[in-house]
């Protein structure tokens, strides 16, 4: 091994040794190799990063990564990331989920993970649909989706993970589509940076039992009438011209063509996402046409391990006792003789 | 002795008056052990009142044991059946084993103490009551419908009746709190009565009453002088003629505190993390009767405890499980409800081969059962409660003080041998408290955690130790090592994920055969009593107590009984069935409906067991078990 700290790795240094078996086709190859060229981007050692998943598709994921790895069980891969980084918060934590991992069966430490902030980042592969067991509707399936257990149409109304994600106090939220390795790397790359629990949805289309989901919104014909990318400081504008934006009028967003009716680009909204007041990023990500796609929130305040890692310093150098046999025997002790 | 107040001695002197016309006399003397039983409302302060009568006893050089009986609500209607605490300690001057079967001093508060206690009370004992609170109400509560301080029902017992509440109240009158603060006090009034009885100083109590209300000058001075008119009133009454005495124990020489069996596991575990040079990582969802390690561990993080609340159960175990990946002795503390949400994250660290200590501090079930009441029924869970063949270590602890060893020895053992261990202790023992030989670090074992050894070129994730069959802990952050774990089975070795049938079936004995080799490290079972002859009793965990007193009565009577008391249930000692060929009749002893019972017959088939079960969410009691005994005992 080199002594040198930080060594300059590549794509293949954080390959494994495993056969990658997702279905031909599936958008957990590209997601697998955005991942695969961002790690190298990120100056961290390779050693120093985990990667955690629960039970699905896209839970076999850290079998593909060269790095340290946990496979665990259904739901719990936030919880297992939780106690893997507050033992050693020197790491890089990911959790690699997906809508029935997240927020069905995990829905719990999903939102709890959330809620503490803790510095791990999650990447949810959001198909709307349960791909391992073979075509069950999934926490995220739309009303009126036929599946194995909703032959007639689906009639549970789905999540919307940015919602669930801002519900519970979270400080980062961004979505990308799942055939965007470009956008999807240097997404991965700004959430690392992030200090705090970054969630990530990945449109992700299942090609066995829910293909084309999101046909319209990812099409390369359709996505630029269909999605807006927005970026912090940036004018929220999009269409194949870039002549349509978003306004606020009255409590909604409205789409509007830049030129007509009098608006000019200077009506259109600036993404602020570090606004920390959640009303306008959560209007953008219930946003249906179109589809808000790049980090829609972004708050930066002190994580959970940072706050957890200060406590414990602090309340030892406040120790009453210099050891454990100083404890034992103090206070109320009588010696027999 | 302490002055009395000029007022109080008006008071007492009317009150002697009283008393005397009631011809009240008790008897008193040296006596060996003597037990005694606080009673009241769950917020009379019953719990408190029994820590400081048998803490002091304890700084006498009494050995003590304890058991606080307390309901499942934090705040009963006041006066009800249900919403009695009470708190019962036996000390002894010689060794004392439990807090006894029955009482001899027993103070009840108010009438539904009385009612649901005086069973436990034989003739001829006494029986302290507070006639103020046998009102018309709280007799109502109590479903009397006369007052059996009225009708003669009390008549074989020797009763003495104070009017503590009032006393209580007139004796910090003029402090300046109101009716209720007051009344508050009444149970260092009680305290202080007993204290009398016993020969008890109060400096204990009164330096407690100054850290408990430290900056609060008005509760500290009522509470010390209800304490002391208590003390007073018992001896201006001249409530006994002579005070019991109760010489000290006869005890190893050495430094001793009182513990109680959740406190002792939480030192167990930090003992284990100095011995190993692992810092502990906790992940718990709190559950009565565990949470009290959650909470001990926490305050100790000074110590370097990393300790987490979790969101639920299963996050309690899945957090400790990416510790134990992370390097930590990684605990999570539970009872039965919380180890049932545990079992499939056990069969998770079963399949990765990592180390992580389960508490189960049993609990009478199923279900919410009786959150506060003990019981042994989580044996088979804790064998065999897991989907798969998922073998893991079981011990448990047989008494307060026990709790520390066994807290020790379950991380020394997940550690050394790469797997899951559950603790059971429960209910009894760990709300209960002792006297424990405090151990010194120094003195305890070096854990051995089965740390990375290999060269890069040689190690694989599942490479395993020849002799322990244990796979090497490597952890994230070391270079040239990155390898992943996880649920899926693993080929052996590498650690791949294999699902070939030859490999599955190999790996299943492997971890099995890794399990049974611990035995290889466990002590070899002692057997109390006789060590052959007519009966062996069989028994494990928290009923210790009980079934040593109880052999140990009949071995010194000359019968050929033995005790063979469990703390490694899974594996079992190499030296078991050595000592179970000494033996003509075997009997095993469980707070459960027969789960050793059902273990031994398939361990070892060619014995005949005759058990002895009890599920009322109370201990056994040593007259019930030597009565069982003699009976087998006498029938050959």
């Amino acid at each position: 091994m080199s002594e040198q700290t930080n060594p300059v790795l590549t794509f293949k240094d954080f390959q494994s040794d495993q056969e990658v078996r997702w279905c031909p086709g599936c958008d957990d190859y590209i997601i697998l190799r955005a991942m695969l060229k961002a790690l190298p981007e990120m100056g961290r050692k390779k050693e120093d990063f985990v990667f955690v998943s629960g039970i699905g598709c896209s839970s076999r994921f850290p079998y593909y990564v060269g790095t340290y790895g946990i496979h665990g069980i259904h739901g719990r891969a936030a919880a297992i990331a939780t106690g893997v980084k507050l033992a050693n918060p020197e790491l890089s934590v990911w959790v690699m989920t997906g809508d029935g991992d997240a927020m069905a069966i995990g829905g719990n430490h999903f939102i709890h993970l959330i809620r503490r902030n803790i510095n791990i980042k999650i990447v949810m592969f959001n198909n709307e649909i349960y791909g391992l067991t073979k075509g069950q509707f999934s926490p995220t399936s739309l009303i009126g989706q036929k599946t194995y257990t909703s032959p007639y149409g689906n009639i549970q109304p789905p999540f919307n993970p940015g919602q669930l994600t801002i519900g519970s106090s979270g400080k980062y939220f961004a979505r990308v589509p799942g055939n965007d390795p470009k956008m999807m790397e240097e997404l991965f790359v700004k959430a690392e940076k992030f200090k705090g629990t970054a969630s990530i949805e990945v449109l992700q289309n299942c090609v066995i039992f829910n293909d084309g989901a999101f046909e319209e919104i990812t099409n390369k014909e359709t996505e630029s009438e269909n999605q807006i990318r927005i970026e912090h400081g940036k004018k929220m504008i999009f269409g194949k011209n870039k002549d349509k934006g978003l306004i606020l009028k009255g409590f909604k967003l409205e789409v509007v063509n830049i030129g007509e009716n009098g608006i000019t680009e200077d009506d259109i909204l600036v993404h602020d996402a570090h606004e920390a007041d959640p009303t306008l990023h959560l209007m953008l990500v219930r946003l249906q046409n179109p589809v808000v796609m790049g980090e829609i929130r972004r708050i930066e305040e002190t994580s959970y391990d940072e706050v957890y890692v200060e406590r414990m310093e602090s309340v030892a150098k406040k120790s009453p006792f210099k050891n454990l046999d100083e404890m034992f025997f103090s206070g109320d002790t009588y010696v027999v003789e | 002795m302490i002055a009395l107040h000029a007022d109080f001695k008006l008071i007492y002197k009317l009150l002697t008056k009283i008393m005397t016309e009631k011809k009240l006399k008790l008897t008193g003397g040296t006596v060996d052990s003597v037990v005694i039983r606080f009673v009241g409302d769950s917020g009379d302060g019953m719990q408190l009142t029994g820590t400081q009568f048998s803490d002091t006893s304890a700084m006498m050089g009494n050995d003590i044991a304890t058991f606080p009986n307390y309901p499942s609500e934090i705040r009963a209607p006041q006066g009800s059946i249900y919403g009695v605490s009470g708190f019962q300690v036996q000390i002894g001057h010689a060794t004392v084993h439990t807090p006894g079967d029955e009482v001899d001093v027993l103070v009840a508060m108010n009438p539904a103490a009385l009612k649901t206690n005086l069973s436990s009370v034989p003739v001829g004992k006494t029986i302290i009551v507070d006639t103020d609170s046998f009102n018309k109400k709280n007799l109502q509560k109590a479903e009397y419908d006369e007052n059996p301080l009225l009708t003669g029902e009390l008549n074989n017992f020797v009763v003495i009746e104070a009017p503590i509440t009032t006393l209580t109240r007139e004796s910090i009158a003029d402090i300046g709190l109101d009716n209720k603060a007051m009344t508050r006090s009444k149970n260092m009034f009680a305290l202080g009565m007993v204290f009398w009885m016993f020969s008890r100083p109060l400096k204990y109590t009164e330096t407690f009453i100054d850290k408990k209300f430290a900056g609060k000058t008005q509760l500290i001075e009522a509470n010390k002088r209800a304490l002391r008119a208590g003390f007073n009133f018992a001896e201006t009454i001249e409530l006994i003629s002579s005070a019991y005495t109760i010489l000290p124990a006869k005890m190893d020489p050495g430094i001793y505190r009182i513990i109680s069996g959740n406190t002792a596991t939480a030192w167990g575990f930090l003992a284990a993390s100095e011995k190993s040079g692992r810092p502990i990582f906790l992940g718990s969802y709190p559950i009565t009767p565990a949470t009290e390690i959650l909470q001990e561990l926490t305050a100790k993080k000074y110590f370097g405890a990393k300790t987490f609340q979790a969101e639920d159960e299963i996050a309690g175990i899945s957090t400790a499980i990416g510790a134990s990946f992370s390097g930590h002795l990684a605990i999570t503390t539970t009872s039965g409800p919380g180890l049932a949400l545990k079992g499939e994250a056990i069969g998770l660290a079963v399949m990765t081969e990592l180390p992580i200590v389960i508490v189960d501090v049993q609990r009478a079930g199923p279900s919410t059962g009786l959150p506060t009441k003990p019981e042994q029924s989580d044996l088979l869970q804790a064998m065999y409660g897991r989907h798969g063949e998922s073998p893991v270590i079981v011990v448990a602890a047989k008494s307060p003080a026990d709790c520390f060893n066994m807290a020790f020895e379950a991380s020394r053992l997940a550690m050394e041998h790469m797997t899951p261990v559950i603790l059971l202790t429960d209910g009894y023992i760990a709300n209960g408290s002792e006297p424990w030989k405090i151990k010194k670090t120094e003195d305890l074992p070096i854990i051995y955690p089965n740390d990375l050894k290999s060269s890069r070129e040689e190690w694989m994730p599942y490479k395993r130790d020849p002799e322990t069959l244990a796979r090497e802990w490597v952890l994230p952050g070391t270079p040239g090592f990155e390898h992943r774990v996880g649920g899926l089975e693993k080929k052996d070795g590498t650690g791949d994920v294999n699902q070939s049938p030859e490999n599955h079936q190999l790996m299943v004995k492997l971890r099995a055969e890794k399990i049974c080799r611990v035995k290889n490290n466990i002590p070899l079972m002692q057997v109390d009593g006789a060590q052959e002859g007519d009966l062996l009793v069989i028994g494990w965990g928290g009923t210790y107590g009980s079934l040593f007193t109880a052999v140990n009565h009949l071995f010194e009577s000359g019968q050929k009984i033995g005790l063979m008391h469990f703390s490694y249930l899974n594996p079992m000692p190499k030296n078991t069935e050595e000592i179970l060929k000494k033996f003509k009749k075997f009997i095993i002893c469980e707070l459960n409906m027969g789960q050793l019972h059902t273990v031994m017959n398939s361990k070892f088939p060619e014995y005949d067991y005759f058990k002895f079960n009890k599920v009322q969410g109370l201990p056994f009691t040593v007259l019930e078990l030597t009565q069982k005994f003699e009976q087998i005992l006498n029938n050959q």
